[in-house]
């Protein structure tokens, strides 16, 4: 299970429709609880591909990410991404990308109206979805 | 000599170049990561001539990336 606050979804949401049509994108890290991944911070990066169906961190805002989850204590859990116009389940890209197979993968479609989100875990080419809770707190 | 890596310190020894503390770090692809010294980013075609000094700072930071195509 992976758990994300629902601030923290909201968060996500309002930044990846400001940014459509081009891909938004940003890194998770929270806490382990067992099997489950409690996200306590979401990290908003800025794609440098700046296209509608691709996206690459920001390695400087990477840097900057990864030096605060570290002074605050949290691991890093994966990644996020939208995809502006088509299913919220991972690319051929997507899955040939994530080598991090401890990583949660998430993606957000804003194709219909109501945008959709699920975390996925990949190994190899193989995508599985996560059960996502969206939680008040 | 002393650095960090990823947060963490270390005793290395003088003259170790990048190239071998990804090897020594057991990198995993080490094809998707970039490597900053001190904040600033190591080309990776100078992994090998790129020498670390007592109190550097190293991280490795893997390519994220993707997409809908």
């Amino acid at each position: 299970m992976i758990k994300l606050k629902k601030s923290d979804y909201e968060k996500i949401v309002a930044h990846a429709k400001k940014e459509a049509p081009v891909e938004a994108c940003g890194l998770i890290a929270g806490v382990l609880d067992g099997e489950d991944k409690i996200i306590k911070k979401v990290y908003i990066l800025t794609n440098t591909d700046h296209a509608e169906e691709h996206f690459t961190l920001d390695p400087r805002e990477q840097l900057k990410a990864v030096k605060d989850m570290r002074a605050e204590g949290f691991t890093p859990l994966g990644n996020w991404h939208s995809h502006p116009v088509s299913p919220s389940r991972p690319s051929d890209e997507d899955k040939r990308l994530a080598y991090d197979s401890s990583a949660s993968y998430m993606i957000l479609s804003l194709m219909d109206e109501e945008p959709v989100l699920n975390s996925f875990h990949i190994e190899g080419d193989k995508a599985e979805k996560e059960q996502l809770v969206i939680a008040d707190e | 000599m002393k650095i960090t890596v990823a947060g963490e310190k270390k005793e290395v020894a003088e003259g170790l170049t990048v190239a071998q503390l990804v090897i020594d770090e057991n990198v995993e692809m080490p094809q998707y990561v970039t490597v900053t010294v001190n904040d600033d980013f190591v080309e990776s075609d100078t992994f090998a001539e790129t020498v670390l000094h007592d109190g550097d700072s190293v991280e490795f930071l893997y390519f994220m990336g993707g997409g809908a195509a």
